[in-house]
């Protein structure tokens, strides 16, 4: 497909789409569709053919529209009134509603909401609006339209100078400026190279990188599209969780729909850059997030880490020059290209720029997945954009950074969000999990749950981690036993920072951040325990035996 | 690439489901995994014979199969029961009660992760996180997914599933 019949296939379907005066979208990511979304979806479809109305009104699904705790939600557009809980008997209503030109109350979601009105919108800027099985409606939305300019119009040189332009760092947690990343595997004299998607979202509490590809699968494919371009690969990878079903099926259907359409495979949109996409397929191991142990296990292999260096832009797939960048970094790319890398620079903090999606959790009044600009401070986030934490209960903590970041109390709460502050508060920005916890949990028992995590996910092959997380969970499971004294605390911090230092691999090096943290914010709680209280009341076995 | 000859363990008409998957990947032996996943899909589990038929097929050495098999927690060598509940222990879910739902599963039917009902009726799994957190806790009973589950919630949801079943 050329950039003419792009062009042409965004009007066509853009004019199509405008004899239709209304649409209803229903969200069909996996949350809303595990709440009911595909039994909604046929009811208003059966609903708007039995009234006649379907040369007025059409039923769309989409991707994620953010509030999943107040799913399954269906959205009236052009008006864009928001409807929560919606069940099938509700179609009948709903319908009505949209004769009548009005909002239907019972139902209705305030589209006023600082949970809308304080996000900003570059990465889900098509989540809930674009139906993630069409490329038809992806190209409409100007889908595909970076990828051939970048192929028309730039050199790879052109294109990874506007990428270093935009500031973007790594979405995957780490934050290590992307545009760098880039120029290292172009740099590279290697024939061969790849570049790899790192789907294999293993944060507990994150569901971000799953929303992006069930939502906009072809946003992530032209991303890579363009990474290979500016790299010099022919051949990528996504490696996802198996776990998430849906997203591989939406993956695999946008990847045969964009080789169809001439926008992957052979000589795409008939210039001499090829670019094959496959996907590999996860098969539930934390430690394939790690970039070594998840190209170990593309090759196959059981996954485990090797040192680098290396590093994969000089020694990756099968010892070939190899990009790995994550979902989120990869979905940026295509507007990065369209608006212009300083267009891009102008959003978020000095250091941190652009936007970042969050997974909201826990305690906290509405849950889902927000995308805010970088800088933004952790209150607003939790009390605003979340409405706070429900039930009279107090805050006490957010946990950041899945197993391997930590846990940020009140008083740090006006942090700005960005790579930086987060990790000096001992914790991290992490892939985007955001958990946050009342005065109902236990900081030493939340502690002991991610050691048992770490213990259990340690691949087993670096002595410190595999005997060390092992060591850490029994002196946090002695201490909530209360079999522990005074001693414990400082073997915990002793131990900790013997992992963090010689463990082979990221998951090691961070499996001590959730104690140090806890240790250093939330000390008392533990001091607490070893007289043999929970201060949260939480753990029935507090008590001294 | 030359066809190998390794022959399906059985004369199972299923075993064509997993010749087709290593076939797509030109009997790669970096597809191994792929491999894998189409087994458990199609058997539910991987047996003894299936990692032998893999790995000769694949040209492995079986041990290098046995390995990445029991490297990969989404793998099991036991066959699961006719119903599975995999209760999610993520973050979200360990703090909104996921330690009460495994509690009553271990009181009322004496299941800890990973074991099965002695009448091979129920499998009980924890997964680290199904990315629901939204609706935290979660427990998928069969692919179907549950949220904001109490315990008691969970007791009557599972009476009713396995009540239907007896029936």
């Amino acid at each position: 497909m050329t950039l003419d019949e792009l062009e042409r296939l965004a009007a066509e379907e853009r004019a199509a789409q405008r004899k239709t005066a209304c649409w209803l979208h229903v969200c069909t990511a996996a949350s809303c569709l595990s709440a009911g979304a595909a039994e909604v979806k046929q009811a208003l479809e059966q609903e708007l053919a039995e009234r006649g109305m379907l040369n007025f009104c059409k039923v769309k699904g989409v991707g994620c529209m953010g509030l999943c705790s107040a799913g399954p939600l269906v959205a009236a557009q052009p008006e864009g009134f928001l409807y929560g809980r919606v069940t099938p008997d509700d179609a009948p209503d709903i319908t009505r509603s949209l004769v009548e030109g009005r909002p239907l109350r019972r139902l209705a979601v305030p589209g006023d909401l600082p949970f809308f009105r304080r996000q900003f919108k570059i990465v889900l800027e098509n989540a809930g609006r674009v139906d993630p099985e069409r490329l038809e409606d992806y190209v409409a939305a100007g889908g595909y339209a970076s990828l051939l300019k970048v192929l028309n119009e730039m050199t790879p040189q052109d294109v990874i100078r506007e990428v270093t332009a935009s500031g973007l760092r790594g979405r995957g947690g780490a934050g290590y400026p992307t545009g760098l990343k880039w120029s290292t595997v172009a740099k590279s004299q290697d024939r061969e190279k790849y570049v790899v998607c790192n789907a294999d979202e293993g944060d507990p509490g994150a569901f971000m990188d799953r929303a992006v590809l069930e939502s906009d699968p072809h946003r992530v494919l032209e991303g890579m599209a363009i990474a290979a371009y500016a790299t010099g690969a022919r051949h990528g990878y996504i490696y996802v969780r198996a776990e998430y079903p849906l997203a591989v099926a939406r993956l695999r259907a946008a990847i045969r729909q964009a080789e169809r359409a001439g926008l992957l495979g052979n000589r795409i949109a008939g210039t001499p850059f090829s670019f094959h996409v496959e996907v590999r397929l996860g098969a539930g191991a934390f430690v394939c997030g790690e970039e070594t142990a998840l190209m170990a296990s593309i090759e196959g292999r059981r996954g485990t880490p090797r040192p680098r260096p290396p590093y994969p832009a000089e020694s990756g797939l099968w010892g070939h020059s190899t990009l790995i960048n994550n979902v989120e970094t990869l979905a940026n790319v295509p507007v990065i290209l369209r608006e212009g890398g300083e267009w891009y620079a102008r959003i978020g903090t000095p250091n941190s720029k652009g936007t970042k999606v969050f997974a909201l959790a826990g305690r906290v009044l509405h849950t889902g997945l927000i995308e805010v600009p970088m800088g933004i401070s952790l209150r607003e986030i939790i009390f605003e954009i979340g409405g706070g934490v429900p039930e009279g209960r107090r805050f006490k903590a957010v946990q950041t950074g899945g197993p391997s970041g930590g846990c940020i109390p009140e008083e740090y709460l006006d942090t700005p969000v960005d790579y930086e502050s987060l990790s000096a508060l001992g914790s991290m920005m992490g892939s985007g999990g955001l958990i946050v916890m009342d005065d109902s949990t236990c900081m030493v028992d939340l502690a002991r749950f991610f050691l048992e995590f770490s213990k259990g996910e340690s691949c087993g092959k670096c002595v410190p981690c595999r005997v060390g997380t092992a060591h850490l969970y029994d002196l946090l499971d002695r201490i909530l036993r209360g079999e522990s004294d005074g001693a414990a605390l400082a073997m915990l911090e002793e131990l900790s920072d013997l992992l963090r230092h010689t463990s082979l691999c990221g998951l090691g090096q961070s499996a001590p951040n959730p104690v140090l943290s806890t240790l250093r914010h939330f000390r008392h709680e533990y001091e607490a325990h070893l007289e043999g209280r929970c201060v949260a009341g939480a753990c029935r076995t507090g008590e001294r035996r | 690439m030359t066809a190998p000859h390794a022959a399906p363990p059985g004369t199972d008409k299923r075993w064509k489901i997993v010749e087709a998957a290593m076939r797509r990947h030109g009997y790669r032996r970096d597809a191994l995994i792929e491999a894998l996943h189409s087994v458990q899909e199609t058997f539910g589990y991987l047996d003894d014979d299936s990692l032998r038929f893999v790995a000769s097929a694949l040209r492995l050495p079986l041990s290098a199969v046995y390995g990445v098999a029991t490297f990969y927690h989404f793998f099991t060598l036991k066959p699961p029961g006719r119903h599975t509940c995999v209760v999610c222990t993520g973050t979200a879910c360990h703090i909104k009660g996921a330690p009460e739902l495994l509690a009553l599963l271990e009181r009322e039917y004496g299941l800890k992760p990973g074991e099965t009902t002695p009448g091979g009726e129920l499998s009980l799994l924890t997964a680290r996180c199904v990315g629901s957190c939204g609706l935290a806790p979660v427990v998928v009973f069969d692919r179907e997914l549950a949220g904001k589950l109490s315990a008691e919630d969970l007791r009557r949801w599972l009476e009713r599933r396995l009540a239907h079943d007896a029936r």
